[in-house]
Order: structure tokens, then sequence, then C-alpha cells
């Protein structure tokens, strides 16, 4: 059918960064998730886990824990500070500085009108939420050493704190220490350190279950003080503890990276309950940091940098694509940019740039062939970014002549000039003052307008000129939709843009007119990928369920082809995948070709084709590479996948109508991580 | 003493004509020493690889045409050198099929023999005597080349000293030998005459050895063979007694300071070589190559204190078979104490007059006395005597002392080729089984003989028997297996099992009429299945085993047993044990397919058989249909060990795919 060269790329050193908290919004079912580098991302588990949005870190800033209040994420670091999100905006509301030195962390009452922080100096202090911010109310009776952990009681009236060797319960109206549980210290030469407890866990029947350094889950009687029950599951730390909102089921995350499930149950006749370890997970090669227990699965997160979603098989339908379980280890965000025409490769690093000037080969191949390789990839520049806040967006234009890139404080412009062999770079300086920070950055095909998408899901259009860059317009809706604009696509012809938001919109713009053109109808799940076919003005989306949807501009309506695939339906493997479709482009040679990609494929749907029958295979390259090529036409359908690429980040065509496939293996991650717990393999 | 190992076969001869011959021209080391050139005393040239025991190419000179002394090759060129009807000289490389379209080069004289040593020119050695080196005789081929040898005097040995240029060889003139020792660089001739023996001794053999600059030529003479060294006064190395017969070609090899090897009769044979640590010997229709270790002597082994270690020494590889005595032979070594010839030489006395049970006695506290170098060197002949004596007097016979000596592992059947059909005359099935387990050697005749002779043994007379314990234990195990199964399980009681197995004793009859398939049960009784067994793992060669079985007469009942043991070891992962000694399921399966092949027509024909055959033709059936599917997928999994291969990526590449 169709022949491509592929510039292989593997050489961008994407390094994801570890999981530090999460934080699991049981109302709007948004998990929030927070990282080393201090950014914190949000996954939209009922939209197939989809990851919405993402707030980039900052220099100096980390977040030691997250806590929802409703449907406001608030987060506190070891910079001391208190920090609630504007998630409409991606970026930090405000801080709140807590003055007990670093926080380690944050808990928030049943009510959801007090925080309570753990602080370094060893105080407890209540913070009250307000509408528009939080208020220091109180501290607690300050103890000796520092608060590590700290967890409400759901009526409201106590508090556990864990500390260096102890556990210390407060009464929340007067403040004072009602109780001090001694957590013993680990044996050996643990003896002489003292014994972290890590996290906590207050239940509604007094309950208190602890997670400590010596690698003992402890059940406390709050009502006495006294230890019910030790379970020792590791020789590390337990660092992490999650109870079902239910309270008959935790799950605690080891060092080792295991993840080991207690459950409330009455063992043989005995009418009494206890906690009875069942269960063992182990899907991370590292330190499991944080842990969130949902009704129907076990989501952990650690060093290792994977978000590991298990699904608990009692509680889903078993071989279905729910208990599947899930790693997400890459952004749904493009990191990568090309300039089609330039062969250029923009890489996004949170703290720089990098852009690569593609190879050449000689000569001609067979399918399956490597060619000789005449000219090898350069490394051209390496753009350092100014300011403490991380890259959130960044783009090239397709000429290569043109580089933004923004921050959450600030969009930078600059211009590439190519003479020969050499590269010279300039900052832009004057750049019009409505462009202060852009979610999305985008170029349109000629190279000519710069498009930035803005607050209240407007796109902000500049024109680029040799002497000024002008702003033009601000396209807007009338949705009153407050979500940031994720998804930008220029047509080819340069008269259509269309955007993509994460309240699910899809909108139009004529930009010859510069006004809105049509709303494609809302569908139930967030868009990832969209694109405007060159030559029939079709756009074409995909959805976090892996809908496919073809929208004719001109006749603003669905497409006879998109009919047709609604009404058949897609193939149930197609719908099973895991990952989202993060890119969508057309096949120069053949008008009838989409082409699409997630991590682990690439896909090219021929228009041409019939669909796939769902009782027969979906994946048939291999069979239908063995048959004749007579026969070949009578299997095959419309959906090529090509699985040979894995662990991809983006696929870019260029205008030679070759293709750029940027993947990054997940073996080189995990190399660059650093070394795991020691533990024994065999018993030597 | 040296030790030998288990001889292999690397190839089959076609003997010539005249039964002196071995049928192998000459054997010469290719590019190391695990590569040798065979060349047979036809036309053709083969190139082995002896570790594998499989010939990689052959080259083969036009009919009417032979090659008239041994192909070498030339490590320089890496070519080979072959020299066809005296005269002509081909020179071919490995690549090269054809020897057609090899280069020839037609000589002036009649050439002796072309020798070649790894890095240097090979050198060629005309019958007058002259010596050239091949590439300036390649230069001009036509060259005269002068006449070293007088009138009448031929040449009869080549000889070379390795790593030094010189040639050496022997002529005859007359009855009397003379030594030519060449050196080509510089130039020069030197010419020996070996000292007279007395009148007919002729020289049989000449090996050659450098020893720190001198040189030693070892020759081996009829009757008397004997050392010489060109530096010093000859001397007489060992005497070797022959027996009856003549000694009428036999060959000598250095093999170290203080090995030789020796290979004459019974071996019709006159060629023994040497590459590394391997001897190559034509025998019979095949040419053996044999292993062998020299171990390191020292003072104190010849002074005798470290007796003891030594005996432990020797022990170490104890499934070498001595091919020392092939020849009967005894070293007449200087430490040896006069008592114990006396010993020895009293035996025999009492083994050619005494009556039985002193014999027994005499010669069973002999052979538990005496050590195993010793009996080692005397174990053949006591075995000779005593089955010589068994023969001429109907009355005597010592089956015990035969077990013991068999035991002892001394004797192979070419030592005492009457052991076995006295042992099955007198219907001694043990000293039978202790044949055809240590017997390396027993031709494929008398192993169907043995084998008539089993399976018409009567169950009766089987059963009284007493066999090697550890294979009737085997297949005891094997037969009961099935019966005692549900008592053995873990977990059972003592009362169960023996219930269970009482019951089986009774429900036996019964239960083999109805319940079980007739395969099921093993055809033969035990000792008669564990004699089988011996035959089965018996060493053979299709080709002469083959003739011998067509007259064997009920093979059904073999062929049933075979069956049986098939089944057997193919049903549930059946525990091969290594302990004792049993058959492999390769061997049951050869054993089929000979019995098979064999008596086809009449197995056809035969009632009993009939389901048999029809099972296992479906057996064959389902196995063909196995490897043609096997054979199906076997270039797509070679296609995946070729896509693994491709697996390395790099940073970066350029490639093609194609989407269908």
């Amino acid at each position: 059918m169709g022949e491509f060269k592929v510039h292989r790329v593997r050489f961008f050193d994407y390094m994801p960064s570890g999981i530090r908290a999460l934080a699991f919004n049981r109302g709007t079912e948004r998990l929030a998730v927070a990282r080393d580098q201090g950014s914190v991302e949000l996954f939209n588990f009922p939209d197939n886990y989809c990851q919405e949005k993402v707030i980039p870190g900052r220099d100096g800033r980390s977040v030691e824990a997250l806590c929802w209040v409703g449907s406001r994420l608030f987060s506190v670091g070891l910079d001391g500070l208190i920090t609630e999100y504007d998630l409409d905006n991606l970026r930090p509301k405000y801080t709140v500085e807590a003055y007990g030195g670093p926080v380690w962390s944050i808990s928030c009452n049943l009510e959801g009108n007090l925080l309570a922080v753990g602080c370094e100096d060893g105080t407890v202090k209540i913070f009250e939420v307000l509408d528009d911010r939080i208020q220091f109310q109180r501290n607690l009776d300050r103890q000796k050493g520092r608060i590590i952990s700290v967890s409400w009681h759901p009526s409201g009236t106590k508090i556990a704190a864990g500390m260096m060797d102890m556990i210390r319960i407060f009464d929340a109206e007067t403040g004072h220490a009602i109780h001090r549980l001694l957590v013993e210290r680990g044996v050996g030469t643990a003896k002489n350190r003292e014994v972290v407890v890590w996290s906590l866990a207050y239940l509604s029947d007094n309950t208190i279950i602890s997670a400590d350094s010596a690698g003992k889950v402890q059940i406390w009687d709050g009502l006495t003080g006294t230890l019910i029950r030790s379970h020792y599951i590791t020789k590390w730390d337990v660092l992490a503890l999650s109870v079902a909102h239910d309270e008959s089921s935790l799950i605690a995350g080891t060092s080792e990276g295991t993840v080991v499930q207690f459950q409330f149950l009455s063992s043989g006749e005995q009418q009494d309950k206890e906690w009875i370890r069942t269960r063992t997970f182990k899907n991370h090669t590292h330190d499991v940091r944080a842990l969130v227990l949902t009704d129907i699965a076990v989501v952990s997160g650690g060093m290792d940098t994977q978000l590991v979603v298990r699904p608990l098989l009692d509680k889903v339908e078993k071989n279905t694509a729910e208990s599947a379980l899930r790693k997400i280890v890459f952004p749904f965000k493009s990191l990568v940019s090309c300039a089609k025409k330039a062969g250029l490769l923009l890489f996004q690093f949170p703290d720089h740039l990098e852009v690569w000037r593609l190879g050449e080969s000689e000569g001609y191949g067979k399918p399956g062939e490597c060619l000789l390789i005449k000219r090898k990839p350069e490394k051209l520049i390496h753009l350092k970014r100014k300011g403490e806040d991380h890259i959130c967006s960044s783009a090239l234009s397709p000429c290569g002549s043109w580089l933004a890139y923004s921050t959450t404080s600030s969009v930078r412009l600059y211009r590439l000039q190519h003479s020969g062999n050499n590269i010279s770079i300039s900052k832009v300086s004057k750049l019009p003052k409505f462009l202060c920070s852009a979610h999305q950055l985008c170029f349109s095909p000629d190279s000519t307008k710069l498009f930035a998408s803005s607050t209240q899901s407007s796109v902000i259009v500049i024109s680029l000129g040799q002497s000024e860059c002008k702003y033009v317009h601000t396209l807007a809706t009338k949705s009153g939709s407050r979500q940031p604009v994720h998804l930008l696509a220029p047509s080819e012809d340069g008269k259509w843009l269309a955007t993509a938001n994460t309240d699910c919109e899809v909108h139009v713009y004529n930009l010859n007119k510069l006004k809105l053109h049509c709303t494609v109808p809302v569908y139930g799940s967030c868009p990832t990928a969209i694109a405007i076919h060159p030559m029939t003005s079709n756009l074409v989306i995909v959805h976090a369920d892996k809908q496919v949807f073809e929208f004719s501009l001109g006749q603003k309506e669905y497409t006879e082809w998109s009919r047709k695939l609604q009404k058949q339906g897609l193939h149930p493997h197609w719908l099973e995948r895991d990952t989202p479709i993060s890119h969508i482009f057309f096949n120069p040679k053949n008008s009838n070709h989409i082409i699409m990609h997630d991590v682990y494929m690439l896909c090219v749907i021929d228009q041409s084709l019939p669909f796939p029958d769902p009782k027969t295979r979906l994946y048939n390259q291999m069979s239908l590479r063995g048959l004749p090529e007579a026969e070949r036409v009578r299997h095959s359908h419309a959906f090529k996948i090509c699985k040979s690429f894995q662990d991809v980040l983006s696929v870019i065509s260029l205008e030679d109508q070759s293709l750029v496939i940027v993947e990054r293996p997940l073996l080189d991650i995990m190399s660059q991580l650093p070394a795991p717990v020691l533990q024994k393999k065999f018993a030597t | 003493m040296a030790a030998l190992y288990e001889g292999y076969t690397l190839c089959g001869l076609v003997p010539a004509q005249n039964l002196t011959s071995s049928g192998v021209h000459g054997i010469k080391s290719e590019r190391d020493d695990d590569h040798v050139l065979v060349t047979d005393s036809a036309r053709s040239v083969t190139l082995y690889k002896v570790s594998d025991q499989k010939p990689l190419c052959s080259w083969t000179v036009k009919q009417g045409r032979s090659l008239t002394c041994p192909v070498v090759y030339n490590s320089i060129t890496k070519e080979y050198v072959a020299v066809s009807d005296n005269k002509v000289i081909q020179i071919w490389k490995e690549d090269d099929i054809s020897l057609d379209k090899a280069f020839k080069a037609t000589l002036s004289s009649d050439v002796w023999q072309v020798h070649s040593t790894q890095g240097a020119e090979p050198v060629v050695l005309f019958q007058r005597g002259a010596v050239r080196f091949l590439d300036s005789i390649l230069a001009a081929p036509q060259q005269t080349v002068e006449d070293v040898l007088a009138h009448e005097e031929d040449l009869s040995t080549h000889l070379v000293a390795d790593s030094q240029h010189c040639v050496i060889f022997t002529t005859e003139q007359k009855g009397d030998h003379f030594l030519y020792l060449q050196r080509l660089n510089p130039n020069s001739l030197q010419k020996y005459r070996l000292e007279r023996e007395e009148l007919g001794l002729c020289p049989l053999s000449f090996s050659v050895a450098l020893r720190e600059k001198h040189i030693c030529l070892l020759y081996l003479c009829k009757i008397l063979p004997c050392v010489q060294t060109l530096t010093l006064p000859r001397t007489l190395l060992l005497s070797l007694s022959v027996g009856e017969g003549h000694l009428e070609a036999a060959s000598a090899l250095i093999l170290d300071e203080a090995h030789v090897a020796v290979v004459g009769v019974p071996h019709p044979s006159a060629g023994l070589w040497r590459f590394s640590n391997k001897l190559f010997i034509p025998h019979g229709k095949s040419l053996s190559v044999i292993r062998y270790e020299c171990p390191k002597s020292c003072l104190a082994i010849a002074v005798g204190k470290m007796r003891q270690a030594r005996i432990e020494e020797c022990k170490g590889p104890s499934s070498v078979p001595s091919w020392s005595n092939v020849l009967h032979g005894e070293k007449v070594e200087p430490p040896r104490t006069a008592d114990a010839r006396k010993t020895t030489h009293d035996i025999f006395c009492i083994l050619q007059t005494e009556p039985v049970e002193k014999v027994q006695q005499e010669v069973g506290a002999f052979i538990s006395s005496s050590n195993t170098t010793d009996l080692q060197l005397v174990a053949g002949r006591l075995a000779s005597a005593l089955v010589s004596r068994s023969l001429a007097d109907l009355t005597f016979y010592t089956g015990g002392l035969l077990s013991q000596l068999v035991q002892s592992r001394n004797l192979c059947y070419s030592i005492c080729p009457d052991l076995l059909l006295l042992a099955l005359e007198k219907r001694d099935y043990f000293l039978c089984q202790l044949c055809l387990q240590f017997f390396p050697d027993i031709p494929e005749a008398i192993t169907c003989a043995c084998l008539k002779a089993f399976i018409s043994m009567t169950d009766s007379d089987a059963n009284i028997l007493n066999l090697d314990p550890a294979s009737v234990s085997f297949m005891d195990m094997l037969i009961t297996k099935d019966n005692a199964q549900d008592g053995s399980q873990n977990g059972c009681s003592y009362t169960s099992v023996k219930n269970d197995s009482l019951e089986i004793m009774d429900g036996a009859v019964p239960k083999e009429n109805t319940q079980t398939p007739l395969e099921e049960t093993c055809p033969v009784s035990l000792n008669k299945a564990v004699l089988l067994n011996e035959i089965l793992q018996a060493s053979y060669s299709e080709n002469c085993l083959l003739p011998h079985l067509k007259d064997l007469s009920s093979q059904h009942v073999f062929l049933q047993y075979l069956q049986f043991l098939y089944l057997k070891y193919s049903q549930d992962a059946f525990p091969q044990r290594k302990e004792l000694r049993s058959p492999t399921l390769n061997q049951v399966m050869d054993w089929v397919c000979m019995v098979l092949d064999t008596h086809f027509t009449v197995l056809v024909m035969t009632p009993e058989a009939k389901g048999l055959l029809f099972k296992l033709h479906t057996f064959v059936k389902s196995q063909v249909k196995l490897f043609s599917e096997l054979g199906k997928i076997g270039s797509s999994l070679q296609e995946i060990n070729k896509m693994k291969a491709k697996k390395e990526i790099g940073q970066y590449s350029i490639e093609i795919i194609e989407l269908y």
C-alpha cells in the first residue's frame, strides 16, 4: 500500500520526573499528581484516564503533599508555602507562608472548612478555608521534632500527627495532645536511627493506621492509645498509605516498589473484624511515594516516574478494558515540534530547549532496511530558559526560522537565521503585551502567524514580520468556557484554525475573516488530537475514548465517512488501546490516508477501504505481508497499524514526505534512574 | 603406559585388492590438528573434521588416473597439492569443486612423495632420491632432476623430522638398508647404512622424532623390533611377543620420550598416523581414531615408590579399553621382580594341567592379588589360556574366573575372540552379559548370535539366571511400574500399600487378559528382557549387522519387546535413570527400524505382527506429519532468529517501512 522513509530518532533525552504526591477527588473523579520538579498534573479518570491539565513547575517549588478541598486543589512543600492552584489558567492562584519551616503534610477535615498542615518546627497549624483564600486559625500544641504526617478523624474532633519515633493525637478543639503512641524502632543497626512515621490514617472507628520507616504498618487503638497489631511488610520504608472510602481496605507502598493491601475482615468464626494482609502488587521498580485507593483500583506512583492504575479484580469485570493494568509514562502533550521544511526538531525540556538538524541518508532501500546515513543528526541550539518558571509550551515554525516558548509568566520568541551550516539566534524584543502567557503555541503553515492559546479558551493571533511582530486579533467564543485551549490546528492553506479545549469543545475559526466559523457538536470525551485535511478541508478529531470523527468545514456537518464509521462502530481492539492518539496528519502522497499515532503504534487509516469487521483481526499487517499482492486487497481494511515503533513520543511528517518518529525507549529512562533499594534476589 | 580412549570411526574404507594395504594411502593434517586429509588408495582424497567425524569436502581424480602419494596441504598458500600418476602435480583450493580444472604441472621424473609442514614451503621427494622445494620445481617443471640413489637402490620409506628443513628417507639395496638425511637449507646430503641385523630381519616400519637436536629413529623389525639413534649405538628398546603367525605388516610411532605406539597383527594394516593427541589407524573396513594421553613419567614411578598412586592414576579413566593388549603384549620392564615373573609362569603351568577346582582357586587368588598394571599385561593371555583349555577339554569350564577377568576391564573381544562364543556354548548368560557390557568390539555376527540365543531361550531357563542386578532392577521397575503405581503414592499408609500389592497379585491374570491392552505387558520374561537390553546397547554398524539379522527367526517377539520398550519410554515422562544401565530411546528405535528393514516381507505375512505393524505405521505417519509441520515452520523460526539479530537500534537511523 505504501512505503515510508522514517527517521527513527532516539536522541531526545526526555526524562520524566518522579511522582511525589497523589490526591484523588471522589466528586469529580480527578486525580492530581505532583512530581519532584513541582509540576502538578490532573487526570480525568472517567474519560480514559486522560491527562487533562498540567500546571508547570517552578525552580525551588516543591510539592510534598496535595489535598483536594471540594474542587479546589492545595499543595504544601518544603519551601514552607501552602499553594492553591488556578485550575482554569493552570498556574498557582496564591501562596500562603505557613511560618513553620518546611511543610511536610496537609490534611483537610471531612467538612472541608479546615486544613491541618504539619511543619518542620513541630507544630500542626490549622487554616480556615475561605471562598477565595485560606486564613491561619491557630497552632496545636507544639511538639519536639517535625510533624511528618497528619490525619483528621472523620468527626473533625481529633487529629493524629506522625512524628519521629511517635504518633501524637490532638484534640482539635483545645489543641492539646491527648495521646502519645511510641513507635518501635527497627532492629539491629536501625535501632540507633529514629523511626519516621511517614503516613497516617485516622479511621472513623478510632483506629489509627501508621506506616513507618522501619517497614511496619501498625494498627493502633486511638481511644486507648495502644498498639493492636503490627505488620512487618518490608525491610525498608513504608512510605505511603491510602484507605478506601468505606474503610474496608487499605494499601501501603514500600521502598521496594511493592504495594501491600490490607482488608478489614473477620477471620474464622470470630465476629470481630481485623486488618488482614491480603494482596501484594509489584508494579514499580523504585520507591512507591504516593498511593490512592479508589473504589475500583490501586493508583500508585513513585521514583520510577510511572503512574500505575491497577484495577482490583474483585471490583471490576474481569478481562475487559476496565480490568487492564495501565501504566502512564509519557505526558499527553507533545514535547517535540518540527520544522517540516527545514528538517529541524525542537525538543522541550522543563529548563531548556534543544534544536536538532535531522541527518540525511544516501541511496534507496527495500522495506525493512536501514539506509546508509550520509550526514548524522546534529544539535544546533541549546537554549536555556529565562526565569524560574518551567517551560510549558514551545513551537518551531515550519520554515525553521522562528522559535517560541512560553512559561506561566512569559512568552519568548526567537528568530533563527541560517547561513550555510551556521545558525544564529536572536530574541525578538518587542512582543505585543497581550502575549504574556500561553498554554499552547503554534505557527501557521506559512510561518507568518503565531497562535497562542490564552485565558478563557481564547486564541491570540500574532503576525510575524521581519521588522516587527504585531498583535492581530483575539479569537474567542461565546460558549463561556473557562478552560484553556490545549489543541491548535491551522489548515495548510491558512484559511482555518481549529481549536479544542478541555471542556471538549471544538471550534473552527475563519482566519481570513478572523471570526468563528463553526462549532463541532460537543462529544463527551476530551479531544486528544485534531487536524484539518489539506485537500478536502475536513476536520479530523480523535477523542480520549479513541472515537474518530470527520467534520466537513464546508458543509458544517459530519462527513459521510464519519457517519458510516459511527454506524458500524470502531473495532473493539481499537477502543481498548490505553494510550491516547496524540497526533494526526495526512499522507501527502495519498489524500485518502489519515495518519495517527499513540505511544505504541502508528496507524494509517485509508478512507477508501472498508472498516474492519469487529470479528476479524485489527492488527493484520503481519498476515497481509505473507499474502500475495492480489490476495491482500481482499483482506485489507481501513486501519493499517504498524507496531514496529514503541514508546513513541511523536510522529511528524516532513515536507519531503518522510516521517520523523521520536522514540524514547523505557529502558533508556530506567537506566537513568538511581539504583533501587538493595534487594536480595536469591538466598545468598 | 599411555592411556588409550575409546576409539571411534572416522570413515569407512574400501580395501585395495592386496590385503596388506589398508585402503588408506596417507593421512595429512590440514589447517589444524582437527582437520585431516585422507588420501585413499583409489582416486580420491577427503577432508575430514575429526572431532565431528564428518567429511567436509572430497575430490577425485579422473578415471584411469590415480593418486600416487598422499595429498598434502600447503598452509602458506592454503592450497592442496596432489601427485597423480607419479608425474603430474595438481594444485587447488578448498572451494574448487572439481580437480579437472585444477592447476596441473607435469614433471620430468617420478615423484615419491610431497611433504608439507606448517608454515613452510612443501618439498618434493623424487623417486630417485632428489629433493626440491615445490615452488622451485613448479617454476620449471621440466627441469632435469639428478639421480641420487644408486642402481637397484629403491626408496622404501620417507620420513620427515618436523620443524626442520630436513628430509629423511630410507632405501633398500639387496637387503641392505640405507638412511639418507637431506638438509635443505643449506643443501647437504648424508648417507648412513643401517647395521645389518641377523639374516632375514628387515625393518617393517620407521618412525623418527627430534629430541634435543638429536634425531631419534625408531624402526620395527620382524621378530625383533628395535630402536636405533643416529648418534648413539643403537639399542634394543623392547621386544614384543607376537604369538603365532607372522608379523606381516606393522607400524610403530614415537609418541613422546617415553611412549611408542605399535600396531600390527592381527590388524592387517601397516598404517599408523598421529596428529596432536590422536592416533589414526585403518582398522578393518574403517579408519579409527583413538585419542590417547601420555602421562608424564617420573623417576619415582620407575623406582616403584609411587606405585600406589600410579594405580589410582591408571584407574582414572576406567572406561578406557587398553588397545595395547591387542598384541598380547608384555613389556620387558627392568624394575619387575623375579618373583612376580615366576608367579605368572607358575600360574600358566597350573592353568594347563591342574583340575578345575585347583585352577579356580589359584588363578582366582592370582587375579585378586595382582595389581592392575600387572593384570593388564597378563589378562589377555590368562583368558586365552582358560578359553583354549575349555574348548579342548569339555569338562573344564571356569565361568567365575572368566567373568572376573572380564569385569577387570582388561579384555576386549579381539584379545580373546573365543571367549564370548564359549560363554554362549556353555549357556553362561551372565558371562555373555558381562562381555556385551565390557567389550566394545564384538563383531555384529556374534552380537546377532547372542540375540538369537537369548530369544530362543525358554522362560524357565531364563528365570533361574543370575544377572547383573543393576540392569535387572531397571527392567523390574519398568515392568512393574504401572502395577505398583497405586501403592507408591506419597502419604499412603503401609497397610494400604500392602493391600494394594496383594490385590494386584490376586488379580494379575484377569487384568492382563481383559483390561490391560496387549502391549502394556512385557512380552518376554524379566531376565530375557535384561539380556535383550544388553544387545540393544551393544555397539554395531548397521551395514554389518543387517545381513546377520536377516536370519533371525522369531522377529515378531523381539519386535513386540521393542515396541513395549518404546511405549514405556514414551509414556508419562518415564524416569530414565542415569545410574541404571538401560538402553536409550534412540537405541530402541534404531533396532525397531533394523528389524523392520530386514524382515518386512515376513512380518507382513505374520498375523501376530499385523497389529504391531499397523501401530508402527500410524506412528510413523504421525511422525512424518509432525516433521513436515516442523519443516514448514522451520523457515519462519529462522526468520525470527534473523529478526532478533537485527534488534540493535542506535540513537538514530533512517529506515524504510511498508504498510500493506
